[in-house]
Formats: structure tokens, C-alpha cells, sequence
């Protein structure tokens, strides 16, 4: 475990501790960090994530895990490389496990604003592309995924996509750009009357195809 | 028949007389009321069975003396008196069941056995007999029991004597054999389409039975036979439409009468005066008939599909002439009258051009339009029209391609006949192949053509080739193949694919395909050779018991046949390990060799189907008059690869066609650059919306495209 060395130069802002208490804070996320690594690798591997979860008390699956990823900005899904970790509980001002633990509900509320979530949803479904130049998420995932990131705040809608995708045929995986506009769909489309959706309009076939079924039920049922 | 001529001319002398001794008959009975004399039921029914039986033994060939006038009248008074006599003595009831039980006992005992043991045609030809031989029978027991039909029956409200009789039948006979009888006659309808002589009266008879059996309503035709014949003509039509028009005519049995009732018999009319009905108003110009009609029939169910599968040839042969027409009155009419003109000619033209894209029986207009131009080309086509007649049509085709919205669906369909045409020799006139290229290249630009050119050069050039090859085998002495052995080489871009399959060849023909394959490595090392055995065609001498034929037939036919000269016998499993074939194939194949016209190889069991199980032996005992025939293979249904293969390029034909667009524009909305699309591909075929969007999906995959960042409804060129 490389020691952290003093930095002489460090951009300090205003607000910010003085640079004795950054270089103390960056030692406690490091030694917080050591707990969980793996030192052959130097990184946190699925194994630490795990006892990381339950020290937090949550489930590994639980989206808030997927929320620290993103405040880590972390590359590999299941890892969390020094660097990531070092970014991710900087900024959440948590250098121990007893601040980090209060810090999740202000992480959940902060991945809810506006002009965070868009972010948050993207990186989601990369996150989740863990081959090596894999493109697009197998179905299942992407229901799993869905309802993980979506789920509380549009189920509804989220709880019929899921029931089409596992009912069609045609697509068996789904790209980026599907992801991107399904959460747009939500935002913008009135649920679950679908009044003002324009098939005419860019929406990908995916969702033409998921309005067109869904209206097909509303008139059969 | 003379029989039967016959009986009806007595019959009507007899009619006459009997009205004449029948009011007569009242004045008797008036005076002589009291002197008759009682006949009781058991007199009455013997004496009735005598004449019934006497009929039966007429109808049925019997010697048997013909019904004296005497003998008529006294069958008739016999049954008026015992209607006539006093409670309980009236035996109308008892003489009405009789005379049921008469037409029952009879079919029963003779009629349906003699049926029963029939098939096919010659059962079909005694149907026609019995049918009429009753319809006689209902007509003498009537007259017989006619006093039935003035009183009794009005009074009890049932059902006449002559609909009882015919009842009978139909109950009887019909609904035991109508199943077998409309196997039979679909059957032999394609064994028509096949090519062999049929007996075209036997059907219309056939026919008319359907019709007649319905006694007023065509349900009985409709239900029982049309349904079966429209499903499996238009199955049929999707395969050969337009030949089934050059040569048939509207077909006898369509023509029926009925005049006064459904639609769908209005339809069957005009159907039958389709050469004077539909042409007429296409003659005439009169798009506002046409289109009321073509809503007219798409009223009735099924009506629709084989009519205007008819009626669509005859569109699309005459309605060039149409469009011809329109464009001489809109040039002839005065400057004022010109937005007339326009109008209707804009009419005409929209309807036009919706007539000509709508598909008919499963197939589209592409299609048809190939498939007609393939049969105006090739041999046995239309040889009896003189060359500017087909010059002519194949002028008209062309410009209706103007108005055909997937003329690369028809270029493929046109591309793939064409290859059969020069591979298999059935090219009626090179003049004529080239003629109509050419029209074509005028029309749609070279690149529209330039496979199709490709092909024809290609075949000149293998005629080249061969010659070398002939002269290397002179030259070379050493390297024979054996059997006179012709190759042609195709160039791969110009032609249709063609899927190659491992076909495992009969040794003589092994070493042919080595020594051409020696042959050609001195002429080129740069190029490979695939061979595609399911293009060949083999001359082959059947050693038979009576004598020696020729059987010109397909390599893979061949190669089936040759089988047989190691074995006697083989079953369906060994014949396809042995060839390596597919299940599709083989049973192709053995159904040409062993159910067709010729039966080269004798099937085990008799059927008219290949099914797995069956065992094929060698017809030693096969002959036929002629010292060569050619043993024809219907050739797969390239329909669905056609259409796979066009989808195909349509893909990649509207990636290239976005790509160019955005690379342009650099930032274009979603549906301008739809409308864009859509007007570039529109010389070729009209790109469906869909495929369009899921293209440009697939470009934003592949980074070609992205979204704009404001606007999700706006596209980037990506560089």
C-alpha cells in the first residue's frame, strides 16, 4: 500500500479543511480503502464490495451501491479501483465507514436531481457492459437494471416496459440508445394514456412497438 | 345416351296424353264413381313396385321393353285412385313414403356399391351416369306419383315429389363420395395444369352436379367444392398466374347459371364474361366502373383472390393500352379542357398504380409481371403470336414497370427466370431476350440491367469455352471424362445464387467434373470453380424390357436413376444417404421419377404422395411411343429466397442511401431524412418507413449517426 506522500501545492478552496486535514482525510480513505482491497490486485474486488455491502448494511444489489459507483465514476462493474475510491468518498466527505453510511440517504438525494440523474441513468447501463466492447445488455439484465434505477420513481411505466420486453421476440438485447430514450419516453409521454405519443417522431422501434402493444391491450381488455 | 333420348320423347307424348286422359279422367271418375272398385294398400304398392321395377331395369341397361301409354296410365290412375278413395283407404301418406322409399331402396342396393367401387375418373364418370340416370328416374316416378304433388303434398305442406327425389341423392350419395369426388376432380384439374389431356366434359358434369344439388342455392358448389378449388387454385395461381391464362380461358364449370341471386354468383358471372365483362370496361376507359367493380368484389370473401387474379393479367396486359389511351385524349383536348384531362388522367394513373401494387393471391406484382414476361419468352410460350405482337407486349411490360413500385423485387424475380431460361435451353428467341433488356435499360438505367447482360454474354462466353475445352480433350488423348461432357461457366456476380449442395455424384460423373477441373487450371489458377449440380442436365439411356429410351432429365435425377443401376430396389432412406441430399429435394425428385407422367421408377407403396417410408424400384417394364422424352423437375418455389434476397439489398441499399444523406447535410431531423430517403431509393422500390427507422438505429450503433444533444428527433453526421 503506497503511502500517501504530503502535497505541498494543494488547490484549496475556501471552504475547504486545511491541507493538514485534507492529507488526514485522504489517509482515512485510504486506510479505509486498505480494509476492503484486495492487495494482489490493489483494488476492491467483488469480494470486498461484499463485505463492504453488509458493513453498510445493504444488499449488494441495492441501487445505492450502484449510486457510490457512480459517485466513484468506476470503470469496472464489481471493482473499485484507489483512484475511484479516493474520487468517490472525497467528494462525499466520507472517510470512514460511520460517514459513509450517513452520507447514502444525501448520495440518494443528490443522484435524484435533475441534473444528475440523466448522468446517473447512462452510466448505469455502462457500468452494467462488463465484456470487453460489448455494446448492448441482454434482456434480463436490462429488466433487472431498470427497475433498480427507474423503478421508484416511474413504476409504472417501468413495470409494463418489463412486461413487454419479456413478452417480445424481436430484440434480444438492448442498446444504449433504447436505454436513453426509454427514460425519456418517461419523462415526456403521459402514462398510461399515451396520448401524445407520435410514432411519426425518432422514438426507437422498440418503443413504437411498446406503445403499439400496449394499446392493443387497452382496446382488447 | 340414345337410351335416354328415348324415354324423354316418349315421356313428353306421354305428358300430352296423360293431360288429355286425365281431364278425361274426371268425367270417368264423375260417372263411374260408384262402380269402382277398392284397391287396397298391399295391391296398390305391388302393382306400383312392377312399374318401379321396370324403370330400374331400363336405367340400368336391362333389356326391358319401353312403358306402353297403356302401362303409363295405369301407374298414374292407379296411385290417383288410391289417393282418391274413401277413409281408411286413402293412401296418399303410405304412396308418398313410397315413393321416397323407392329412390332409397334403389341407391342403397345399386347405386352407391356400384360407386363405391370406383376411384378417380372412372369413379367420377359413374357418378355423372348415376346422377343422371336419377335424375331420370325422379322425373318418371314423379309423373307417376304426380297426383301426390296437386293435393297431398300442399296440403300437408311438404316437400314436393321432384325435391324429395333429388333430396335423396343428395343425402344418400353426395354426402358419402362429395369428398372423394372433389379429390378427384382437383386432382385431375392438375393433372391439367400439368400438361396432360383431361376429359373437360366429364368435369363440367361433375359440376354440374355440385350445382344442381343445391337445388337453387349454390351452397352445395360453394361449400363442398369452390372452397377446396379456389384454396388450391390459388396456391396454383402464386405459381403459374399468367400461364393459366394464356391458356385457359375462363374455365366451362364457372360458367353456371343461377342468374338471379348473390354477389357472389354476380361475380362468377362477370368472371365468366371475364373476355367480355372486364375487358369491355377497360376498353372502354371507364376507371369509375373499374374501381366500383374492384369494390364489388372485395365484398365478397374469397372472391376476390382467384377473380382478380384474372382480372389482374388482363389489367396489366390491356392496361398499358389504357394508359396509352389517356395520354392521347389529354393531349388531344383543347387548352380549357386541359385540367379535365389532367384530372382523369391522374385518376386513371393513381388507380392505376394502386391496381398494380396491390398483391394478389400471395404474390405480388412484381411477380406477376416476371412470371408473365418469363412465359412470353420461353419456349412453348407464345409461339403462335407473331414477333412484333410480342414485340409489342414487351413494350407494354416495360412501361408498366413505370407504375410497379418494387421493380427490384421484379428485376430479381425477372434476373432468376431469366437464368433458368438460358441455363435449361427454353429460351424461345434471343432476338427477343435482347429486346426487352434493352427496353429496359431505357427505362431504368444501365445498372437496372447490367446483371442481366451480364448473363447473356456470360452464355456466349461459356459456348467459348466449351469449344477450348473440346479441343484440349482432342489434343490430350490421355484425359477422357467418358460421356460427352458440356460445362458452362458462369461469371458468380451476374447470376442468381444459387445454393450449392453436396451432391454426391455417380462415378461417371466424378471423373468429368476432375478432367474439366485439370482442364481448366491450365486456362486460369486465379479462379474457383463451384460446381452447381442442381443446374445440370444429363441425357441418359433407359435400358427398358420393350426398348431403349432416352430420358433427358437433371443431373440430380440422373444421379438418382444411376442408383438403380447398382441396385434393383431401394427404399427413400438409402436413396437420400446416397445422394446426400435434402428431404425436400428427394422427395422432389422421386415424385418426378416414380408419380408423375412417367413412371421411370415403380413406388412401393402406390401413392400419389412420397412419404419416408417408401421403396423404389426399377420400371423395367416402362415404355412410351416416343424414343426420347424428357422427364421435366418442377423447380423449387425461389419465391421466399427471392424476396430474402432483395430484403437483403434493400438494407444495404438504405444504409448507403442515410449515409449519403447525413454525410451531407451533417445535421438533418428525423423525418426529412426519411422523406429524403425515401425519394433517393424511390427509382427502385418505395422503402418502408420502418426499415428505415430501424436502419438508422442500427447506424447510431454502429457510430455512424448520433442524436443531437437538444433535440433526440435531430441527427449528427458522426465523421
Amino acid at each position: 500500500m503506497p503511502r500517501v506522500s504530503k502535497r505541498k501545492s494543494h488547490p484549496v478552496k475556501s471552504s475547504e479543511p486545511s491541507p493538514k486535514k485534507i492529507t488526514k482525510e485522504v489517509e482515512r480513505i485510504d486506510s479505509f480503502f486498505a480494509s476492503y482491497a484486495n492487495t494482489s490486485i490493489g483494488m476492491i474486488d467483488p469480494e470486498g464490495v461484499e463485505k463492504l455491502c453488509s458493513d453498510l448494511s445493504v444488499e449488494h444489489t441495492d441501487v445505492r451501491v450502484l449510486m457510490l459507483a457512480w459517485k466513484m465514476n468506476a470503470k469496472k462493474q464489481g471493482y473499485f479501483t484507489q483512484d475511484e475510491w479516493r474520487t468517490g468518498l472525497k467528494s462525499l466527505h466520507a472517510d470512514t465507514l460511520k460517514k459513509l453510511k450517513k452520507q447514502l440517504p444525501e448520495l440518494q438525494k443528490e443522484v435524484a436531481m435533475e441534473e444528475n440523474f440523466e448522468d446517473f441513468y447512462s452510466f448505469s447501463f455502462r457500468y452494467c457492459l462488463t465484456e470487453d466492447k460489448q455494446k448492448n445488455l441482454d434482456i434480463e439484465t436490462a429488466c433487472v437494471l431498470l427497475n433498480l434505477v427507474l423503478g421508484p420513481a416511474y413504476n409504472l411505466q417501468v413495470d409494463s416496459f418489463i412486461e413487454y420486453l419479456k413478452f417480445q421476440k424481436e430484440y434480444k438485447v438492448i442498446n444504449m440508445d433504447q436505454w436513453t430514450n426509454f427514460y425519456r419516453f418517461c419523462q415526456e409521454i403521459e402514462f398510461p394514456d399515451l396520448k401524445n405519443y407520435d410514432d411519426c417522431l425518432a422514438w426507437p422501434i422498440i418503443l413504437d412497438n411498446f406503445v403499439d402493444w400496449l394499446r392493443e391491450k387497452s382496446t382488447s381488455a | 345416351m340414345s337410351l335416354l333420348i328415348n324415354i324423354d320423347a316418349s315421356l313428353s307424348c306421354w305428358l300430352l296424353y296423360t293431360a288429355v286422359s286425365w281431364a278425361w279422367g274426371i268425367r270417368l271418375t264423375l260417372i263411374k264413381m260408384n262402380e269402382r272398385k277398392t284397391i287396397n294398400l298391399e295391391q296398390g304398392r305391388d302393382f306400383m313396385q312392377k312399374g318401379i321395377t321396370k324403370l330400374k331395369n331400363i336405367l340400368e341397361g336391362l333389356p326391358e321393353p319401353q312403358f306402353s301409354s297403356e302401362e303409363y296410365m295405369m301407374l298414374y290412375t292407379t296411385i290417383y285412385n288410391m289417393c282418391t278413395q274413401k277413409p281408411p283407404h286413402d293412401y296418399s301418406q303410405q304412396l308418398y313414403d313410397k315413393y321416397r322409399e323407392s329412390f332409397q331402396e334403389y341407391i342403397t342396393s345399386t347405386v352407391l356399391p356400384s360407386l363405391r367401387e370406383k376411384h378417380d375418373e372412372f369413379m367420377l364418370r359413374e357418378l355423372v351416369k348415376r346422377w343422371s340416370n336419377h335424375k331420370v328416374m325422379v322425373r318418371w316416378l314423379s309423373r307417376f306419383f304426380y297426383y301426390l304433388d296437386r293435393y297431398f303434398i300442399t296440403h300437408r305442406s311438404l316437400p314436393p315429389l321432384n325435391e324429395v327425389g333429388l333430396a335423396c341423392f343428395r343425402d344418400l350419395v353426395y354426402t358419402e363420395v362429395n369428398g372423394k369426388v372433389r379429390d378427384a376432380v382437383i386432382s385431375l384439374i392438375d393433372q391439367e395444369r400439368e400438361g396432360e389431356q383431361i376429359d373437360r366434359a366429364l368435369l363440367k358434369n361433375v359440376l354440374d352436379i355440385f350445382v344442381e344439388i343445391g337445388m337453387g342455392q349454390m351452397e352445395c358448389y360453394e361449400n363442398d367444392f369452390e372452397l377446396s378449388m379456389l384454396k388450391d387454385t390459388a396456391a396454383y395461381y402464386s405459381r403459374k398466374a399468367s400461364n393459366w391464362i394464356l391458356e385457359v380461358s375462363c374455365p366451362d364449370y364457372m360458367l353456371k347459371k343461377v342468374q338471379n341471386e348473390l354477389l357472389s354468383v354476380y361475380a362468377t358471372q362477370l368472371l365468366e364474361k371475364e373476355h367480355s365483362g372486364c375487358y369491355a370496361l377497360l376498353r372502354d376507359d371507364k376507371v369509375v366502373d373499374l374501381s366500383r367493380m374492384y369494390r364489388l368484389f372485395s365484398k365478397i370473401p374469397q372472391g376476390l383472390e382467384p377473380i382478380s387474379s384474372m382480372f389482374k393479367q388482363h389489367v396489366t396486359a390491356e392496361g398499358t393500352t389504357l394508359v396509352k389511351q389517356a395520354d392521347d385524349a389529354a393531349s388531344n383536348k383543347k387548352a380549357e379542357k386541359r385540367d379535365v384531362a389532367g384530372l382523369q388522367e391522374q385518376a386513371l394513373k393513381e388507380a392505376f398504380e394502386i391496381f398494380c401494387n396491390k398483391g394478389v393471391a400471395g404474390s405480388s406484382s412484381a411477380e406477376l409481371l416476371a412470371t408473365f414476361c418469363d412465359n412470353i419468352l420461353k419456349k412453348g410460350g407464345s409461339e403462335k403470336l407473331s414477333d412484333e405482337a410480342i414485340e409489342d407486349t414487351l413494350e407494354k411490360v416495360v412501361k408498366l414497370l413505370a407504375y410497379i413500385s418494387d421493380k427490384d423485387l421484379f428485376a430479381e424475380f425477372y434476373r432468376k427466370k431469366l437464368a433458368r431460361r438460358l441455363l435449361f435451353d427454353e429460351s424461345a428467341n434471343d432476338e427477343h431476350e435482347r429486346s426487352i433488356l434493352t427496353k429496359l435499360k431505357q427505362q431504368c438505367g444501365g445498372q437496372f440491367t447490367s446483371k442481366m447482360e451480364g448473363m447473356v454474354t456470360d452464355l456466349a462466353l461459356a459456348k467459348e469455352n466449351q469449344s477450348h475445352f473440346e479441343e484440349y480433350l482432342s489434343n490430350n488423348s490421355n484425359v477422357s471424362p467418358g460421356i460427352d461432357l458440356t460445362v458452362t461457366v458462369l461469371t458468380t456476380g451476374f447470376w442468381p445464387s444459387y445454393k450449392s449442395f453436396d451432391l454426391n455424384l455417380p462415378a461417371e460423373m466424378v471423373k468429368c467434373v476432375e478432367v474439366f477441373r485439370e482442364f481448366y487450371q491450365t486456362k486460369t489458377k486465379h479462379r474457383k470453380l463451384t460446381w452447381i449440380y442442381s443446374l445440370g442436365t444429363c441425357n441418359i439411356n433407359g435400358k427398358f424390357e420393350p426398348k431403349t429410351v432416352e430420358l433427358i432429365v437433371t443431373t440430380y435425377q440422373a444421379s438418382t436413376l444411376l442408383l438403380f443401376n447398382l441396385s434393383d430396389r431401394l427404399s427413400y432412406q438409402e436413396i437420400m444417404s446416397q445422394l446426400n441430399l435434402s428431404d425436400d429435394d428427394v422427395i422432389r425428385l422421386l415424385h418426378s421419377l416414380s408419380c408423375a407422367r412417367y413412371k421411370i421408377l415403380i413406388k412401393e407403396p402406390n401413392t400419389k404422395t412420397i412419404s419416408p417410408t417408401d421403396t423404389f424400384e426399377f420400371n423395367s417394364k416402362f415404355t412410351d411411343k416416343m424414343r426420347r422424352i424428357k422427364i421435366p423437375l418442377p423447380p423449387v418455389d425461389e419465391k421466399k429466397k427471392v424476396i430474402e434476397d432483395v430484403d437483403k439489398d434493400r438494407r444495404y441499399a438504405i444504409d448507403a442511401s442515410i449515409v449519403r444523406i447525413m454525410k451531407s447535410r451533417k445535421v438533418l431531423g428525423y423525418q426529412q431524412l426519411v422523406m429524403e430517403c425515401v425519394e433517393q431509393l424511390g427509382r427502385m422500390f418505395r422503402p418502408d418507413v420502418k426499415a428505415i427507422k430501424k436502419r438508422i438505429e442500427d447506424l447510431i450503433t454502429r457510430d455512424y449517426l448520433e442524436r443531437d444533444k437538444d433535440n433526440p428527433n435531430v441527427f449528427r453526421y458522426l465523421a
